[in-house]
């Protein structure tokens, strides 16, 4: 055993069918580097936490197998894992105050000494003073703290958080997960970390892997996940996209060229996750903010080489930094771009005609036998 | 009117109070008639103000016996009942099993029977097998019946606890007894010492089923029964006064201690 | 930090072969196995004695065998219907008694006492700590012929009426149906007012505000939306009171005379004193299908399922 791979989570084949038939998370194999911090990214009931409980023991699962490194902890009961987990709505012990709540894991283990690290252990989550109060008497927020020092305290190699910012709000949530950044980066334990919130995966872990009906989508750094999506649904899911139903004209070079509502488009052919065949479909995206917006008289500023696409502002909503505006198009009838405000174009209003244009570098190319709406919240509605 | 829209608007008010006074007005009558001193044997009428009876509480004969029969059946038949209603409970919360339906209705149907049912059912089991009725007679019917209360109330606590409470525990390094005795226990405790007080309270007060099923022992309320055709002692009425004022005082005494520790912590 | 980075302690080395669920199989078995078996001795056991017991003749002096003689119950219906359908009507006037004192009094407690809530609910429960028995006969005094309550009844020729429509005779309340019944609403009311309560307290006090908003007077308010919602209290606050009432021989016995007397107090004479086994046993089987009838019939007809 060495000590790189001493904390590596690996799951081979693993896959959960319950009792009554329902199927949470299909066969899969998935690897956490040691020392990385991994999310687990999907809508409620994709398998994420599920897949998270059978990790930490909670959960036997029904194919597969679970490896800490290299001993395989399938069939181990939870408390023999070497692994911890901060629950959903943190399950602190109501009747032990903080400082039990936090030495629990300890004693449990026969350790009599407690009192120097769990001390120490209050200090680093900021909660020395409260050491002796009960849970209830605590904000959400320190009792986020308590729940993450309760599992740290027992050095895991693992550390699993089910969705463990989700009952806080928006600001404190924002707060703690630079705080739980800046822990992992300290202790250096492998973080395992489920959520349903995109942009709360893509600040904090290294790698995402997106869940949805009990498989891995995709998987991959933040960055690559947004600018390069494999799926409608991580496409939508993973902040907005615009796409386009099209048909394969010719190809040129490495560039795939486009049909879409009489004009043409331009997908460089290493973007494009589908087989592209002339006269094959495929849908076409591109995201929000890489599209420049330029009224209709001035049409002829625009230089060569970008896509573009005529249409008519259906809606625009000033949110400070930018503006939201939907354009009405012949491809697509809710285009929506967002434009930074730096310049503000005032002929940009509701009727004005204009022509969309981004580079043909931000467009990527999805397979069109898959759901337009996939991962959408109107679909999730 | 201002009257008449008062009146209006606290009907429900006086309605409530005066249901209260209802209530409260038998004890008003035992805690004055335990400083009577009564001219036959009844103490149905006031005559004169005399402490002789608080001074001498266990001065009739067989009374205090009586109640410390009663005293120590209530006990047992608690501690049994708990311990039996607690593990019925946990069984029904946590597990799946076949006959559940049918341990629901076990569990439901003696606090849906008239006692006298239980009583006269009772006798008639306990006459079949030849058994010497007494106090173990009467600790096993107040256990019976005892039980169900128990079940129900900590049922009820035990399913409105956060299972992951106890997932927590397990994944902090408790096996499945340290589990149970460090978080599951304490959790459910206020659901066990309700029910086991209900236990103390039905079991000391009951007559029906005790009177079928005593024999010759004489527990406290069968000695009130007794009394009330042989002639009622006033200590009857100091005992009566003592136990609610215990009660009062005991529970005044509890809520003040956690007020109190509740300001000091928030 | 350095606690936080020391190596992690020692775990089990070997996986165990069985997953540990399994292991619980038969823990809920073990769990139920003393009290369940418990209830079904003292409990569903002495039911089917009792069953035996009623078809048996004998005497006491040569022993009972069973006959399958059902004229036993022929016998006691045609003998005691008086005390079977008083025991009802008793009942049934308690619990009516009941559900109109105990429900302005459990509403005072959840929605109008604020900070004297506890006291109140207190006040409720701390009889119980004095013997029922001590209690009823209190109402003997509270009652008396030449007392206080009785007085203010005559000179207000309450009691004629009362007295013409058979509640009481001869100018007096004890020894009468009134005081029965007076004593039964009594014993019974806390059994009332405690469910009562809580499915009161669990109404969000928004839902009054809202229905006031929406046009609603407050007696509208408290037929269309409060009653209607503690109907589970009510439910199971009637069951509570008739059950035990039906049952009861107490109030007959010291507030009653012997034509005040209810079917427990047969079943009681019959099975202490007169030691008629098979007759009492009869007896105290119908009074035990007859309420389990009418318990579940009206379980069914208000629709509520989870009484437990």
């Amino acid at each position: 055993m060495t000590t790189d791979s001493s904390g590596d989570v690996r799951l081979t084949g693993i896959g959960k069918t319950y009792d009554n038939g329902f199927t949470a998370v299909q066969p899969m194999d998935l690897t956490v580097p040691q020392g990385s911090f991994f999310a687990l990214l999907g809508a409620s009931g994709c398998g994420k936490t599920t897949t998270l409980r059978m990790i930490a023991g909670l959960e036997e699962p029904t194919t597969g197998t679970v490896h800490l490194g290299d001993q395989d902890v399938t069939h181990l009961p939870p408390y023999k894992r070497p692994v911890n987990t901060v629950f959903q709505s943190y399950a602190l012990f109501p009747h032990l105050d903080i400082f039990e709540n936090v030495a629990f894991g300890l004693r449990r283990r026969g350790i009599k000494s407690v009192k120097k690290q769990v001390e120490d252990m209050l200090e680093l989550v900021q909660l020395g003073e409260q050491a002796r109060k009960k849970p209830h008497q605590l904000s959400g927020g320190q009792q986020q703290r308590v729940a993450v020092a309760r599992a740290l305290i027992n050095h895991p190699k693992v550390l699993l958080l089910d969705e463990p910012l989700g009952a806080l709000d928006l600001k404190l949530r924002r707060q703690m997960q630079l705080e739980l950044k800046r822990i992992q980066t300290e202790v250096g334990i492998t973080f395992v970390h489920v959520t349903h919130d995109q942009e709360e995966a893509m600040t904090m872990a290294d790698t995402v892997a997106v869940m949805n009906a009990g498989r891995v989508e995709q998987l991959g750094s933040p960055a690559d996940l947004y600018e390069n999506p494999n799926t409608t649904f991580v496409a939508n899911f993973l902040g907005t996209s615009n796409l386009i139903e099209a048909e394969v004209d010719t190809k040129s070079g490495d560039d795939i060229i486009l049909k879409a509502g009489g004009g043409k488009l331009v997908l460089p052919e290493a973007r494009c996750s589908a087989p592209a065949t002339t006269g094959g479909k495929v849908l076409v995206g591109v995201r929000p903010e890489k599209i420049s917006l330029t009224h209709a008289d001035d049409a002829g500023s625009i230089p060569e080489g970008r896509n573009r696409i005529t249409g008519k502002v259906a809606d625009a909503s000033f949110i400070g930094v930018s503006t939201q505006y939907v354009i009405d198009s012949a491809v697509c009838p809710e285009f929506a771009v967002y434009v930074q405000n730096i310049e503000r174009d005032g002929r940009l209003v509701p009727g004005a005609d204009v022509v969309l244009h981004w580079s043909p570098a931000h467009t990527f190319g999805l397979d069109a036998a898959q759901d337009i709406d996939a991962g959408t919240e109107e679909e999730a509605a | 009117m201002p009257f008449v829209n008062w009146l209006k608007k606290n009907l429900v008010v006086i309605a409530g109070l005066l249901t209260l006074g209802y209530l409260l007005l038998p004890n008003v009558i035992v805690t004055v008639f335990s400083f009577n001193k009564p001219k036959g044997r009844f103490n149905y009428e006031w005559q004169q103000f005399s402490l002789d009876a608080w001074k001498q509480p266990c001065g009739v004969a067989d009374m205090c016996g009586s109640l410390s029969i009663s005293l120590r059946i209530a006990a047992l038949a608690t501690i049994g009942a708990t311990v039996l209603g607690t593990m019925i409970a946990f069984a029904l919360v946590r597990y799946r099993f076949r006959a559940r339906g049918a341990v629901n209705s076990l569990i439901f149907l003696p606090m849906a029977m008239p006692e006298v049912v239980m009583a006269a059912s009772l006798l008639t089991l306990f006459l079949n097998m030849g058994a010497q009725l007494g106090f173990y007679t009467i600790l096993i019917a107040h256990i019976m019946f005892c039980l169900s209360f128990v079940v129900t109330a900590v049922k009820a606590r035990v399913m409105s606890m956060d299972p992951r409470l106890e997932e927590a525990a397990r994944d902090l390094y408790a096996g499945p007894v340290q589990t149970f005795v460090r978080v599951t226990l304490p959790i459910a405790a206020p659901g066990i010492a309700a029910g086991a007080l209900l236990s103390f309270a039905l079991s000391f007060d009951d007559f029906i089923i005790t009177n079928f099923n005593a024999g010759s022992t004489v527990t406290f309320p069968m000695f009130v029964w007794g009394s009330a055709q042989r002639g009622t002692p006033v200590q009857i009425n100091v005992i009566g006064t003592a136990m609610f004022l215990v009660a009062v005082l005991f529970v005044l005494a509890s809520m003040l201690i956690n007020n109190r520790r509740n300001r000091q912590k928030a | 930090m350095a606690t936080l980075t020391e190596a992690p302690p020692p775990l089990a080395p070997a996986p165990e072969k069985k997953p540990a669920r399994k292991r619980g199989r038969f823990t809920p078995y073990w769990l139920l196995l003393p009290g369940i078996l418990w209830l079904i001795i003292f409990f569903a056991l002495p039911m089917i004695y009792q069953a035996s017991t009623s078809v048996q003749t004998g005497s006491l002096e040569e022993g009972y065998k069973v006959t399958w003689h059902f004229a036993t119950y022929w016998d006691a219906l045609s003998e005691y219907w008086p005390q079977f359908l008083r025991s009802v009507f008793y009942a049934a006037a308690a619990t009516v008694l009941c559900l109109l004192l105990g429900y302005p009094l459990a509403y005072l407690i959840a929605f109008r006492a604020g900070r004297w809530r506890n006291l109140i609910m207190i006040l409720v429960i701390a009889p119980f700590f004095t013997s029922f028995l001590i209690r009823t006969l209190a109402w003997k005094t509270i009652l008396a012929d030449n007392g206080p309550v009785v007085h203010v009844l005559n000179s207000l020729h309450i009691l004629s009426l009362t007295d013409f429509l058979g509640w009481t005779a001869g100018d007096r309340v004890l020894a009468t149906p009134l005081a029965v019944v007076c004593g039964l609403t009594y014993n019974f009311l806390p059994f009332m007012i405690l469910p009562l309560y809580t499915s009161l307290e669990r109404i969000d006090g928004r839902l009054h505000e809202a229905a006031g908003d929406l046009y609603a007077k407050p007696w509208t308010t408290f037929r269309k939306v409060t009653f209607p919602l503690s109907m589970p209290g009510v439910v199971s606050g009637t069951l509570l009171t008739f059950i035990p009432a039906a049952g009861d021989y107490v109030n007959a016995e010291l507030l009653g005379s012997t034509d005040t007397r209810m079917i427990g107090n047969v079943i009681q004479t019959q099975f202490l004193r007169i030691l008629d086994y098979p007759t009492a046993a009869a007896l105290s089987f119908i009074l035990m299908a007859a309420i389990l009838a009418m318990v579940t019939i009206y379980i069914r007809r208000s629709g509520t399922e989870d009484l437990v």
